[in-house]
């Protein structure tokens, strides 16, 4: 019998993050059909009250490793605090959110294991044995994969199932015993835009995507980076979404190239940028080639504005391609939504 | 006193993001050996950044270390060697994203191992933080256990290296931030994003300077064979694609913009 570890961590709140949670209730729908014990596993500087709250009801044993060194996402923190909880849960099978905190070690922990990782898993079955559906060459072909090899680390992808939903009693939790190593790193914090320059939101309903069509000549002959820039983020103010790029226009930057002063290769989408889950994507001025669009996997409604009724989007890409001007229809757009605000 | 890196980049071979993909049995992907190959672009960002830091330090190596068959590393390293200096070890065996990880960095951390001339307390581990085949995350992070590196970061768009040998490096986390975080030295893996710098331009006298390297480093390649760790797959298969797509071209960008406004509310 398997006996299933959800490892967990915290996010700033001290809460535990809801990819945690995910984990959590994907691993009581696994642990119900394969049949396996189930534990969960706390990774924390320390225990706030919200974590045994928000794994009430749950019926499984609750395994905590706390320290002062936990407080931030470390390599080497993180791999201790993980190899001890599995250990201590003997874990065959171990789910964990796919986070950047959780990426960046259980690979090696499940080595330190003798064990395999498997990440990106978007979906998960249990019968006769395990099976895990997930994603090569960046979104372009699916496969279902299953091993018998033991410890099996599966990442789950965040925004893939609904997360755990406490009711009832909060649960006990057993501290785990956890022999911190020497640490020869040290976090020094998080650097990100101001919150009002901040244009990556992954839990905002729409994605818009710009492409290098707005900083290219313009009817009249000349580059309008400045409107450009203005329409861009009026939008996203407006309507509270996250800005995606392609990759020709972040790499504009390093080519002394009219550029966009808040885009860089973290709004990049795609072959080499992320592939972001948004319910809905609009897209503007981008050819929408398939290196591009393998980032829109995750995207389910798609709409797409482009002067080019050959475009990519228009070949069975989009739902709905509108062969106009992006500036025009925008500058519209960003209108009629300041009037509804 | 002078910083002196061993940076060993790993990167595997992909297909040329512009080719249409098509599984077959194996598994593996239709004409998967005729299909043109480029050097994989996180990794690729991994070497630029390790030639530009090897530059920078007087003293220091590059190593770009390969697995793939022979001939599919002679194709791709014809232009990549064009980019930046650097030495090359390739390791022979199969291409593609559906080979076990773990396998793929037992592979490769033997050959860091047996690289000649390599001070393991000055190692730089670079490549990048995912493939574009495979595109998990594990085989440089599991490369780094193996050879013993306690210190590693992942999404990395950035390292500074000041003059007592410690480093900062950023790695990307989630909202679109940077954690930030300083490292007392090597030895150290980084597994890259996109880094910092773009791809350099060919240079005929760097890529003359390599191929005197090259093509040794490809005869005297150790073949291996990757254990799949248990590793099935049930079913591999393209995703349905095609969309019926409704293409408006008479409305005006008033007309477009309410109804993008009522989609947008929906």
């Amino acid at each position: 019998m398997d006996n299933i570890l959800v490892l967990t961590h915290v996010d700033e709140s001290g809460a535990l993050s809801r990819a945690s949670l995910e984990s959590v209730a994907a691993g009581v729908e696994l642990s119900a059909a394969i049949g396996a014990t189930l534990a969960v596993g706390v990774v924390a500087a320390e225990l706030s009250a919200d974590i045994p709250a928000q794994l009430a009801g749950l019926n499984a044993r609750v395994l905590a490793a706390t320290a002062a060194e936990l407080a931030e996402p470390r390599f080497a923190s993180d791999a201790a605090a993980c190899e001890a909880l599995c250990r201590h849960a003997s874990a065959t099978i171990v789910l964990a959110p796919g986070s950047s905190r959780f990426t960046r070690v259980l690979p090696a922990v499940a080595h330190r294991l003798g064990g395999v990782t498997d990440t990106h898993i978007t979906a998960l079955t249990g019968g006769t044995q395990v099976e895990a559906t997930r994603w090569y060459y960046r979104q372009r072909v699916e496969a279902v994969i299953t091993r018998t090899a033991r410890p099996w680390f599966l990442l789950l992808d965040a925004g893939t199932r609904t997360p755990y939903a406490a009711k009832g009693t909060a649960p006990a939790i057993e501290a785990v015993a956890l022999a911190m190593p020497a640490l020869r790193t040290q976090v020094l914090g998080i650097k990100a835009p101001k919150q009002d320059e901040q244009t990556i939101r992954p839990d905002a309903k729409l994605l818009f995507v710009a492409g290098a069509g707005w900083t290219k000549k313009q009817a009249d002959g000349q580059v309008h980076a400045a409107e450009a820039e203005q329409c861009i983020l009026g939008f996203l103010k407006v309507a509270d979404s996250s800005l995606g790029s392609s990759k020709s226009l972040v790499d504009q930057s390093g080519e002394n190239q009219a550029v966009l002063k808040f885009m860089s290769h973290l709004n990049q989408i795609g072959q080499t940028g992320a592939t972001p889950r948004h319910a809905k994507g609009l897209s503007t001025c981008c050819h929408g080639e398939e290196p591009h669009v393998v980032g829109w996997r995750f995207v389910n409604e798609r709409r797409a504005i482009n002067l080019d009724a050959n475009c990519g989007w228009a070949r069975g890409k989009a739902d709905v391609v509108y062969i106009a001007d992006a500036f025009a229809v925008m500058q519209r757009v960003n209108a009629l939504l300041s009037e509804k605000k | 006193m002078a910083n002196v890196f061993h940076i060993v980049v790993c990167s595997g071979i992909v297909p040329d993001p512009l080719q249409t993909l098509e599984p077959a049995p194996g598994p593996t992907l239709k004409n998967e050996m005729m299909l043109p190959a480029v050097l994989d672009p996180w990794a690729a960002s991994a070497l630029y950044e390790g030639a530009a830091l090897a530059a920078k330090h007087a003293g220091s190596k590059l190593w770009l270390l390969s697995l793939g068959p022979k001939a599919k590393l002679q194709q791709v390293m014809m232009t990549v060697g064009q980019k930046v200096p650097f030495e090359f070890v390739a390791v022979d065996g199969p291409l593609g994203g559906f080979t076990d990880a773990t396998s793929t960095a037992a592979a490769l951390a033997e050959a860091i191992a047996a690289i000649p001339g390599l001070d393991r307390t000055k190692l730089l581990l670079f490549g990048g933080w995912e493939s574009a085949s495979r595109g998990a995350g594990v085989t440089l992070q599991v490369a780094g256990e193996l050879l013993g590196i306690s210190d590693q970061f992942q999404g990395v768009d950035e390292i500074k290296v000041a003059d007592d040998g410690s480093f900062e490096v950023l790695e990307r986390i989630e909202g679109g931030r940077h954690q930030q975080s300083r490292c007392q030295g090597t030895p150290a893996v980084l597994g890259w994003a996109t880094g910092n710098l773009p791809e350099p331009r060919n240079s005929p006298q760097v890529g003359m300077a390599n191929m005197r390297g090259i093509m040794p480093a490809l005869q005297k390649a150790k073949s291996v064979k990757l254990d799949a760790n248990s590793l099935t797959y049930a079913s591999v298969s393209l995703p349905k694609q095609q969309r019926e797509t409704r293409l408006v071209r008479d409305l005006s960008p008033d007309e477009i913009a309410r109804e993008i406004v009522q989609w947008i509310a929906e």
